[in-house]
């Protein structure tokens, strides 16, 4: 009965996905794993893929709007803001001064919400759960403030063709104003908890690491390649809305430490940082406001039927919470609906780069490390760990308890 | 990654291409447009090359410096493919990158172009991506797996085709293919 047991060392198997608790949509990984180390990785994706690009090019532009609205939830702002920048560029429809700065104001209300419930899942990941019921409590003031602004909390519908649906007006001021104070009054708790703590310093630090060479050539986009110290944000790179207006610079976690590293740690400084500079651009943008009108043409039909008319392409790019997105369209001057419609989200940008930043790391990292990059994708419901020979399943509280059981490791 | 090289504006840009390539460069337009109340602007590039010399120009972007590549989108344009690479240089200081729109059309009859993975590796998703979707057969690409369409989905049927592989016959059909 004890025979000693064989020693061969073999890598083998480990599949993560499609469903994962790092992970809010769908995807799937699998791991070559040695005892407790990473060697290898490879990512399959499609499995929510719901043929929005194709559905759009038989929809007409107003239609589009709000299907690109639904491609994510939480970047329910930027996706149909780049659509409507690649039409208006298409067509050379041009765009009230008012609605550029509104056009901040909500791009920059979506950043905060989606920067904290990033900061939420990434606390969750290291099994520091009151910190996600603190920030998930910060964040849900500023989808009060969103419900306020546009009606809805998440779906906003509130752009459209050369403009944008609603104003702020003088009443919405003070609500703005005591959100962004009590944001502000808040912040330091959560700078503190993020980048003082020893278990966060101790989870997150040289963990997860993306070079600067590395960033730049798997073509990263968002904080993930800022956090590798390559200076890419187009908010900053580009005019586009009033954001030529504001002053904005580059995060880069050398800004608070004085060096690059590009572990999770960094990311988290990006992120953090990140949510404190858009509280400054809505208040940048609320005080410089101009007044005028919101749309430059209000009647949709005429719209359409210049549209239609027009032939032509346009690309329209802006600065999601996660990074770059880009929509491409291109319309035949005879259909009221595009020729071509390419849609690029931040996270199509940032699978490559998970290949480097996972290799040599440990299975219980992988929580970590996948959140670290903000992925637009889902949430794991099990693992399945393949060895040569047995089969057994790790599901979703396992692996984070695996998780977890590393925090408490650490701070013994 | 600037390569030591003195950063050019479109105009500039335009000419580091023509100088080059001379009548390769099918057409090269720039596109300016302003936002915002102090009316700065940002610049899009498009530019139209032949088949023959797309990997250079690649080659000869990359010696200018490194660039990012958003995402390649390609349109079915009936007996041709038109694959447009949204390139961005100048990135890194404010308001000074371009955009550079880089189309070239391939014959629907042989639907093929060298990758680029060797020169910008981050390529490979949307290249992968162009494979499946569109039918295009990239040469040299180092992984020549489907990226979001799933194993058993039908050969020889793409999903942004217009013509006849494309997806129309296949949905109103779908006992044919048992989906």
């Amino acid at each position: 009965m004890t025979e000693k047991k064989q020693t061969t060392k073999t890598t083998y198997q480990l599949p993560i996905g499609p469903i994962h608790p790092a992970l809010k949509e769908p995807v799937m990984f699998e791991f070559e794993i040695d005892g407790e180390r990473i060697i290898d990785v490879d990512v399959q994706l499609g499995h929510v893929h719901r043929a929005i690009e194709w559905t759009g090019m038989r929809r007409n532009p107003i239609q589009i709007i709000y299907l690109a609205e639904r491609i994510c939830g939480i970047c329910s702002f930027v996706h149909p803001f780049a659509f409507v920048r690649a039409v208006e560029n298409a067509c050379e429809i041009e765009v009230p001064e008012r609605a550029d700065y509104l056009r901040v104001v909500h791009g920059e209300l979506e950043r905060i919400c989606s920067h904290m419930l990033w900061a939420g899942v990434a606390a969750h990941e290291v099994g520091f759960d009151s910190v996600l019921f603190l920030t998930w409590e910060m964040r849900e003031k500023v989808l009060d403030l969103t419900e306020y602004l546009t009606g809805n909390r998440v779906t906003k519908a509130i752009l459209t063709i050369g403009g944008i649906r609603r104003d702020i007006t003088k009443d919405h001021i003070p609500k703005i104003k005591e959100t962004m104070d009590y944001l502000k009054n808040n912040f330091e708790k959560l700078r503190k908890i993020y980048l003082d703590d020893k278990t966060f310093k101790l989870r997150s630090q040289d963990c997860g690491i993306l070079t600067y060479e590395d960033a730049l050539k798997l073509c990263a986009v968002g904080p993930t390649t800022r956090a590798s110290g390559v200076k890419k944000d187009v908010r900053v790179d580009q005019a586009y809305a009033a954001y030529s207006d504001l002053d904005i610079d580059y995060i880069t976690p050398d800004v608070l430490t004085g060096e690059v590293n590009g572990d999770v740690y960094d990311r988290i400084i990006v992120r953090l940082l990140e949510v404190k500079q858009s509280i400054d651009l809505i208040e940048q943008a609320i005080d410089k406001m101009p007044a005028g009108d919101l749309v430059s043409e209000p009647k949709i039909p005429k719209l359409l039927n210049y549209i239609k008319k027009t032939a032509g392409e346009g690309i329209g790019r802006d600065e999601a919470p996660r990074g770059e997105v880009i929509h491409y369209v291109k319309f035949d001057g005879e259909h009221e609906e595009p020729y071509t419609w390419k849609v690029r989200a931040s996270t199509y940008n940032n699978i490559l780069p998970w290949i480097p930043m996972l290799k040599g790391e440990q299975i219980a990292d992988i929580p970590i490390v996948a959140a670290s990059t903000d992925p637009c994708m889902s949430c794991t419901n099990r693992v399945a760990v393949v060895d040569k020979n047995k089969k057994y399943e790790l599901d979703k509280e396992q692996l984070h308890q695996l998780s977890v059981k590393k925090t408490l490791g650490l701070m013994k | 990654m600037n390569n030591g090289k003195k950063e050019l504006d479109a105009e500039g840009l335009v000419k580091y291409f023509k100088d080059e390539f001379k009548t390769k460069i099918n057409s090269a337009e720039i596109k300016k447009r302003q936002t915002g109340s102090k009316k700065k602007e940002f610049v899009n590039i498009w530019m139209k090359i032949d088949k023959s010399i797309f990997k250079d120009v690649i080659k000869h972007l990359c010696e200018y410096q490194f660039p990012h590549l958003a995402v390649v989108s390609c349109s079915d344009l009936g007996k041709t493919i038109e694959l447009i690479y949204h390139f961005s240089v100048n990135f890194g200081v404010r308001l000074n990158e371009i955009s550079l729109n880089i189309a070239v059309e391939i014959p629907k009859s042989k639907p093929e172009i060298e990758t680029i993975c060797d020169y910008v590796p981050g390529a490979l998703i949307t290249e992968r991506e162009k494979q499946e979707m569109m039918g295009v057969k990239i040469i040299g690409i180092p992984d020549t797996r489907r990226l979001f369409l799933p194993d058993d989905f039908p050969e020889n049927v793409y999903p942004w085709r217009k013509d006849e592989k494309g997806m129309e016959k296949m949905i109103r059909n779908l006992h044919e293919v048992k989906k």
